[in-house]
């Protein structure tokens, strides 16, 4: 579309400008301000430098909760990509039964997430939940309080079961956007089920898929309340994501500037790979 | 679709009418049950809990009450601390989506029809703040908002769910307003509207639905989101999600009182769903299919 040259249409982003500047310009400053700094209490701060960046860049615990972070992404993303596009194309397309499906399907996104949390808690618990109670009567040995591999599959199951449902839906307003010719020609041809999938919709749904890998990734990536009241980021240190141990280190120790180095590191890296999607999904919107 | 003819040909001559068939009849109808069915098992189960009696839940193990009790509810509709939180919720979220929207709207319309002094940039800065990480932003939240005075107010929680929520809402408002042609905007102004209630009166209601969606999406991150309300909130506007927290670290675990709870908070959103579901599929994709 040719869109007209007239920069007094700043007047009408202004607003949107002032008011993401307030809650985004401000609070990033003071978090510059304190990971250059350092203090022994009393509110007095001295210069420190970049020490912060390289002790965080450097430490340990970082790298290990930024690898747990991203094989956490990388694994719900292998899960729920696929599984969304399968359910999507078995979402009926016409009929009483679609309100029914995209309703009951969008439930879990509305759930607030802490109580998706306590929903898995309770669902996973041994004594009480239909899940732990039904794995322990089939004499699995499960309990995602201890064992660190039964918190990660609960913490996956349960992001897999909140977020499946948005992918499905995306893909699914992708699918409805081809026309019915497109198939009555793959009829005509005698296109198998694989073929019609391969060649008409799977290249329409590439843009929406587009928008649903780049919202599952950053979301997952910046994950916080739902394995916090699972799990609170145990057993040990085996579902501490990022984003838990950040606010462990901001508000339980009260580490500021070592935390707000961490902050910033993290948040470049979210702004790296968004800018790497961002430029991806404008390349393939050109070449439509 | 000569590539699909070609393809199609080599692996399966003539069989019209089978494509389409093997995604009707009977089967079709069974993946989405079984997964709507897992999907609504935690949720049964949540509901299922809080109709029971504590020492049903931790006593016996029964798929569903066998004492069925509205006492966990009672509990909460009895005690100001416990309702209110839902009322200080909606109150917040229905500022945020109000404030959203409004500004979203002038500027989305900005960024659709015109070309201006770091447009790109301003767009890409705006998404960028939909991917900042509530976490890093709760410490400096809270210092800002003491300094201004506004802790423990709903504005302020509003106000700073408009960091991921306006730039969402200029995105998707964005794609709405490029699928209206530029043609409607010129005839209303050869009519001699003046822009504003150009606006108003025409413009708004072609991209109802959008609006519509938009601020489902707000409702939506805004109603889910627990780590900036609660740094924000001590106990005047404190949400319904985080006076839950405090029930969990309660000596005792009030299991019912606290399922009641979370089930009470999955109606306002299948509310919300209900009445957008016409136009979830397109608001889903953002106005961008």
């Amino acid at each position: 579309m040719n869109k007209t040259w007239n920069n007094k249409a700043w007047f009408m982003v202004l607003p949107v400008f002032l008011l993401v500047a307030i809650s985004a310009i401000i609070p990033l400053m003071t978090v510059v301000n304190y990971s250059v700094q350092d203090t022994f209490g009393n509110n007095e701060f001295f210069w420190n430098g970049t020490d912060w960046f390289v002790d965080t860049l450097t430490s340990e615990r970082f790298h290990a909760a930024l690898v747990r972070n991203l094989s956490f992404s990388l694994i719900i993303l292998a899960i729920e990509i696929p599984l969304g596009i399968g359910i999507s194309l078995t979402i009926p397309k016409k009929g009483w039964g679609v309100s029914v499906c995209l309703v009951l399907m969008a439930l879990p996104l509305l759930i607030p997430w802490n109580v998706v949390g306590t929903i898995w808690q309770v669902f996973g618990r041994v004594d009480i939940g239909l899940l732990g109670h039904t794995l322990a009567a089939l004499g699995l040995d499960y309990n995602y309080v201890q064992d660190p591999i039964d918190a990660w599959a609960t913490v996956v199951a349960m992001d897999v079961w909140h977020w499946t449902s948005l992918v499905a839906l995306l893909c699914y307003a992708g699918l409805s956007a081809i026309p019915d010719a497109y198939y009555q020609a793959a009829k005509i041809d005698g296109a198998s089920r694989w073929a019609v999938f391969r060649y008409i919709q799977l290249p329409k749904m590439k843009r929406v898929l587009t928008i649903a890998v780049l919202l599952r990734f950053m979301d997952s990536f910046m994950i916080y309340t739902e394995p916090f009241v699972v799990t609170g980021g145990g057993p040990g240190n085996s579902t501490t994501f990022l984003s838990i141990d950040l606010v462990k280190m901001a508000i339980g120790q009260f580490d500021l500037g070592p935390a707000a180095a961490m902050s910033i590191i993290y948040f470049l890296i979210i702004l790296l790979l968004s800018w790497i999607f961002y430029t991806v999904m404008t390349n393939s919107e050109g070449a439509n | 679709m000569s590539a699909v003819a070609n393809t199609a040909r080599a692996e399966r001559p003539v069989t019209i009418g089978t494509v389409r068939s093997s995604n009707s009849g009977r089967l079709s109808w069974l993946v989405p049950t079984i997964y709507i069915v897992l999907l609504m098992l935690p949720i049964y189960w949540l509901v299922n809990m809080s109709f029971k009696t504590n020492t049903e839940i931790t006593g016996v193990f029964s798929l569903w009450p066998e004492a069925p009790t509205l006492r966990n509810y009672e509990v909460i509709f009895s005690d100001p601390s416990w309702y209110m939180g839902y009322v200080n919720s909606i109150i917040y979220v229905v500022l945020n989506t109000v404030i959203s929207i409004t500004a979203a709207l002038p500027a989305a319309y900005a960024f659709s029809r015109y070309r201006f002094l770091g447009d790109k940039h301003m767009f890409f800065w705006l998404l960028t703040n939909r991917m900042a990480p509530p976490a890093v932003f709760a410490l400096p939240f809270f210092q800002l908002y003491s300094s201004l005075g506004l802790i423990d107010t709903h504005i302020a929680v509003a106000i700073a769910h408009c960091l991921f929520n306006v730039p969402l809402a200029v995105w998707i408002l964005e794609g709405f307003i490029s699928g209206v042609p530029r043609e409607i905007d010129e005839t209303a102004y050869i009519d001699g509207y003046s822009f504003p209630k150009f606006f108003v009166k025409i413009f708004m209601p072609l991209i109802a639905s959008g609006i519509g969606v938009a601020a489902f999406f707000c409702f939506m991150f805004s109603w889910v989101e627990l780590l900036i309300a609660r740094t924000l909130t001590t106990t005047d506007a404190k949400p319904i999600t985080a006076i839950m927290t405090r029930t969990v670290s309660a000596a005792g675990m009030d299991w019912g009182v606290l399922a009641a709870a979370g089930a009470l908070t999955i109606i306002p959103g299948a509310l919300v769903i209900y009445f957008v579901r016409n136009y979830i599929a397109k608001g889903f994709a953002l106005g961008r299919v």
